[in-house]
């Protein structure tokens, strides 16, 4: 990917990702992150990983944000009210970003090899749900099996959760 | 020349910027959705690593089959997860992580 369209694309996605925790309106938050994943999208196609991409949009961006926007307008959530801020909480958390930020930036400068750029992919432009297939279908049938298995107890877990009334 | 260094860049300030989010927003659904900024983020240097790393000059397969799973088993996490929120709010009428502070009610 040409480097001009990278930077714009992870510009979008950093500043939608910030603009998730600054805003106070909860509908204004899941609309972000709706742009934000589109621009992540955006990068997993620059990564040649067409698949991927075409998941993150339909599986994110479609299915768990509808999911998100339908409980928040179910709740019928207001914005958050300011309440009083708890100061050592809020200085902690903001000096444990800034020290995960500072390593970040050590390991990856520490890191050589990542600074060469992507090799060249040598069979063209590759059927890439070709190979995922084949990848999942051959070497992790069982993992499918039991992600399947997950994803029925989930849903059943969630009817059970949400017939149940807590007292 | 976009290099491996800068995708790890990315994703790791995207990491940064959810888990500001867990630890600063204290409304339960901004919680979880700051959540699955970190879980992509994750799932960013993967498919980054995975385009670096060729196997017979073609993406490392494997990397995105973690990451199918990842996004399958954070969809079932988001259905779980938002509805103990609704079970919570129509127990307690709250999102605010401070109220909710007893374990057992």
């Amino acid at each position: 990917m040409a480097p001009p369209l990278f930077w714009t694309f992870s510009a979008i996605m950093l500043f939608f990702g910030l603009m998730v925790i600054v805003c106070r309106n909860l509908v204004t938050s899941a609309l972000s992150l709706v742009v934000c994943f589109f621009a992540l999208a955006a990068l997993y196609v620059s990564l040649d990983a067409f698949f991927i991409g075409v998941i993150q949009i339909l599986v994110y961006a479609g299915a768990v944000m509808v999911l998100f926007l339908s409980i928040i307008m179910l709740l019928d959530l207001k914005a958050e009210q300011r309440r009083r801020l708890n100061l050592p909480a809020f200085f902690g958390g903001i000096i444990v970003i800034a020290l995960f930020v500072k390593v970040l930036f050590d390991v990856s400068y520490g890191f050589q090899d990542g600074s060469a750029s992507f090799p060249a992919i040598q069979r063209g432009q590759q059927p890439d749900v070709w190979y995922i297939g084949l990848t999942l279908f051959q070497q992790y049938k069982l993992q499918l099996q039991i992600i399947a298995t997950l994803i029925v107890v989930a849903s059943i877990g969630v009817v059970v959760l949400s017939k149940r009334e807590l007292k | 020349m976009v290099t491996l260094n800068d995708y790890l860049i990315v994703s790791g300030l995207l990491f940064a910027i959810g888990f500001a989010g867990v630890l600063l927003r204290r409304n339960l659904v901004a919680i979880f959705m700051a959540l699955e900024l970190m879980l992509n983020a994750a799932n960013l240097s993967l498919i980054g690593f995975s385009r670096f790393n060729l196997q017979n000059g073609l993406p490392d397969y494997n990397a995105q089959i973690l990451v199918f799973f990842i996004v399958t088993v954070a969809a079932a996490e988001v259905a779980v997860g938002l509805a103990i929120i609704v079970a919570l709010y129509r127990a307690r009428q709250t999102m605010h992580v401070e109220d909710l502070n007893s374990l057992k009610f």
